[in-house]
């Protein structure tokens, strides 16, 4: 899953399909972190407590992100990030 | 070959496949779709694992929440049949090959190394102890995380109305 992130997040050039392609990456190592937890360590909770946080935090950056986005399309109207090349237009 | 070990290879299948169909594919609102699919396949491994606290909250915010918001803004600003072009062939097999070469070096490492042994407790694990565990101050205990999330949160919320706001 984490590959297949990194795959879409090199060759999609939509600024939201980069975005899902982030969620990827950042599901698979929330997976990682508790399977580690459960079958590595059971008396700890530490792997149990990075995910839950890792999904709290990655949800309050996609709503900032999607926030940028809406307001770039207003601007540009457009959201492809070959057409994304001036600072101020 | 038991039931849970049936179950894990269909979960891990079904994650696989979605995963890569949402990467792939040329309409984004399909990628979307399958993002959700993928979504409740982690929440599926989570329940597997007996991490009901984590399913749960998997389920509500990534699946509930998130989706919705996915969905949300990719009707906003999109037009209509807008599909993605397709690359260059250059750039899709070169990132093809990073891609695959990553995945093979991980495996790799994964198959030479040698965990320490694996006991796994059986048993759910229970809402007391994970109560316990955020809300404690002693030194295992995540109190401080807990409000650092909770500002960060609201930094989020405030942040998101301020710059999405409509002029």
């Amino acid at each position: 899953m984490m590959f297949a992130g990194i795959y879409g997040f090199f060759t999609r050039r939509n600024l939201l399909a980069m975005l899902i392609s982030v969620e990827l990456i950042l599901n698979s190592v929330d997976i990682n972190f508790a399977v580690f937890n459960r079958y590595l360590f059971p008396g700890e909770l530490e792997g149990f407590f990075f995910a839950l946080f890792a999904i709290g935090v990655s949800a309050a950056e996609t709503a900032v992100a999607i926030a940028i986005i809406i307001n770039i399309y207003r601007n540009v109207r457009n959201i492809q990030v070959k057409n994304l090349n001036e600072m101020k237009n | 070959m038991t039931l849970q070990l049936i179950v894990f290879i269909v979960l891990a299948l079904f994650i696989a496949v979605c995963s890569v169909l949402a990467v792939t594919t040329s309409r984004i609102l399909r990628a979307a779709t399958y993002l959700l699919f993928v979504l409740f396949g982690t929440a599926g491994i989570y329940f597997q694992l007996n991490y009901s606290f984590l399913g749960a909250v998997q389920l509500l915010i990534y699946a509930g929440g998130i989706t919705v918001l996915y969905v949300f803004s990719i009707l906003l600003t999109s037009s209509q049949g807008d599909k993605a072009e397709k690359l260059k062939n250059g750039k899709m097999v070169a990132g093809a090959v990073s891609t695959l070469a990553g995945l093979a070096i991980c495996l790799f490492v994964m198959l030479k190394n040698e965990f320490i042994p694996s006991h796994f407790v059986h048993g759910e694990l229970d809402v007391r102890t994970i109560g316990h565990a955020l809300m404690g101050m002693e030194k295992y205990q995540y109190i401080l995380p807990f409000e650092v999330i909770s500002v960060l949160l609201l930094a989020c919320i405030v942040g998101g109305i301020l710059i999405a706001r409509k002029r």
